[in-house]
């Protein structure tokens, strides 16, 4: 049975994350291509609803990359998107899909490398947890294989 | 504002663990505003119904609609085609709105997400606080402003009374003495022989007292 990939998609703010996501493909750095990049004006203006709408797309994994805390171009964006998180993080935790799936990294513009350890580390956390129970395409796959779904 | 808060969505759950289609009706009035029940609120606790029940292999099918009120008949006359097949109808609105759902569609099981708390307002983004007490005959204009019948907590019209310690009430160190405030204010205000006057007992019929309450104004009223 093929290693199950996840699919992961990275709300990412324009000002830092999504900058050095341009930076690691300048520094020529290898990381997981299992991430969807998704470009944000700011890491706060990501909403509750948004949230649990890509999970209920069948997304395995979501995670918010935003600046530093004190580094925000919009002074306090990060700081409610960390918020938001927390909250969907708990709403996940009490309908049974697990708020690990869900979580907040700093990335600044000037760390390419850390873009790339952060796809990593969540590819491989939501590995680790398997397949979302809302994405039909692994449940199929892993059917298809013999394999148990989640 | 009327001020509510969201039940736990294992209660909501409960509550609608054997429908198979659902409505979630929002208000765009004051829950919208104290964050519990608006368009975004509605989306979210339907989305979150519809993973869950998923998960339980016991798919929901969850739509939502937000009416303007949920308090007035001819903003949930808006929902009579949508209600047609659905096996419930889960409220996001006060008290009054889930009232008005089950008045008007009287063959459906509907149900409130929220527990209606309080009147009041908001002090920072995310904080509301009680401010009236719906006695029925406001007298502001003796307290310089500030209710003691909601804001003390045992309600009293010549205080403050010995709990007072330090501007704040005995019942709970961070709650401000009304009484202290009304003190401070109506000394600012240079009216301190306004609080000499006595106040006599409260006519509680004007409040829950009296049982259920209605206000009229006949010369509004439309004539049929």
């Amino acid at each position: 049975m093929p290693e199950f990939e996840p699919k992961i998609v990275a709300f990412c703010c324009r000002y830092c994350a999504y900058t050095a996501a341009d930076l690691a493909g300048s520094m020529r750095l290898q990381y997981s291509p299992n991430i969807r990049v998704v470009e944000m004006p700011c890491s706060g203006t990501i909403e509750h609803g948004v949230l649990l709408n890509t999970f209920e797309k069948g997304v395995d994994g979501v995670y918010i990359a935003g600046c530093n805390l004190g580094d925000c171009h919009f002074l306090k964006g990060n700081v409610r998107a960390i918020k938001r998180v927390a909250a969907v993080k708990k709403i996940l935790d009490e309908i049974g899909l697990g708020g690990d799936r869900l979580e907040f990294f700093h990335v600044p513009a000037s760390e390419g490398t850390k873009f790339a350890k952060v796809a990593n580390e969540m590819t491989e956390r939501i590995r680790q947890l398997g397949p979302s129970p809302l994405n039909k395409s692994a449940a199929g796959n892993a059917q298809k294989e013999g394999g148990q779904t989640a | 504002m009327i001020v509510a808060q969201q039940k736990p969505i294992k209660d909501i759950a409960q509550m609608i663990n054997d429908c198979k289609k659902v409505l979630f009706v929002g208000c765009a009035g004051c829950v919208t505003v104290c964050l519990a029940g608006g368009e975004k609120e509605t989306a979210v606790l339907a989305s979150a119904m519809r993973i869950k029940r998923i998960l339980e292999n016991n798919p929901l099918e969850a739509i939502t609609y937000t009416c303007t009120r949920q308090c007035d008949p001819e903003y949930i006359a808006s929902l009579d085609n949508q209600v047609k097949d659905v096996d419930a109808i889960v409220s996001l609105a006060c008290g009054v709105g889930v009232q008005y759902l089950a008045e008007r569609f009287k063959d459906k099981w509907v149900v409130p997400a929220l527990d209606t708390k309080f009147i009041g307002g908001s002090t920072v983004h995310g904080v509301w606080e009680e401010k009236c007490g719906l006695c029925g005959e406001c007298i502001l204009h003796r307290t310089g402003g500030i209710c003691p019948i909601i804001r003390c907590s045992k309600s009293i019209l010549n205080g403050p009374c010995g709990g007072s310690q330090y501007g704040k009430c005995e019942v709970n160190k961070d709650i401000d003495c009304a009484w202290q405030l009304i003190y401070d204010r109506m000394k600012a205000l240079g009216k301190l022989d306004k609080l000499m006057e006595i106040q006599p007992p409260k006519d509680w019929s004007k409040s829950r007292d009296g049982g259920p309450r209605k206000a009229i104004r006949e010369d509004v009223m439309i004539d049929e």
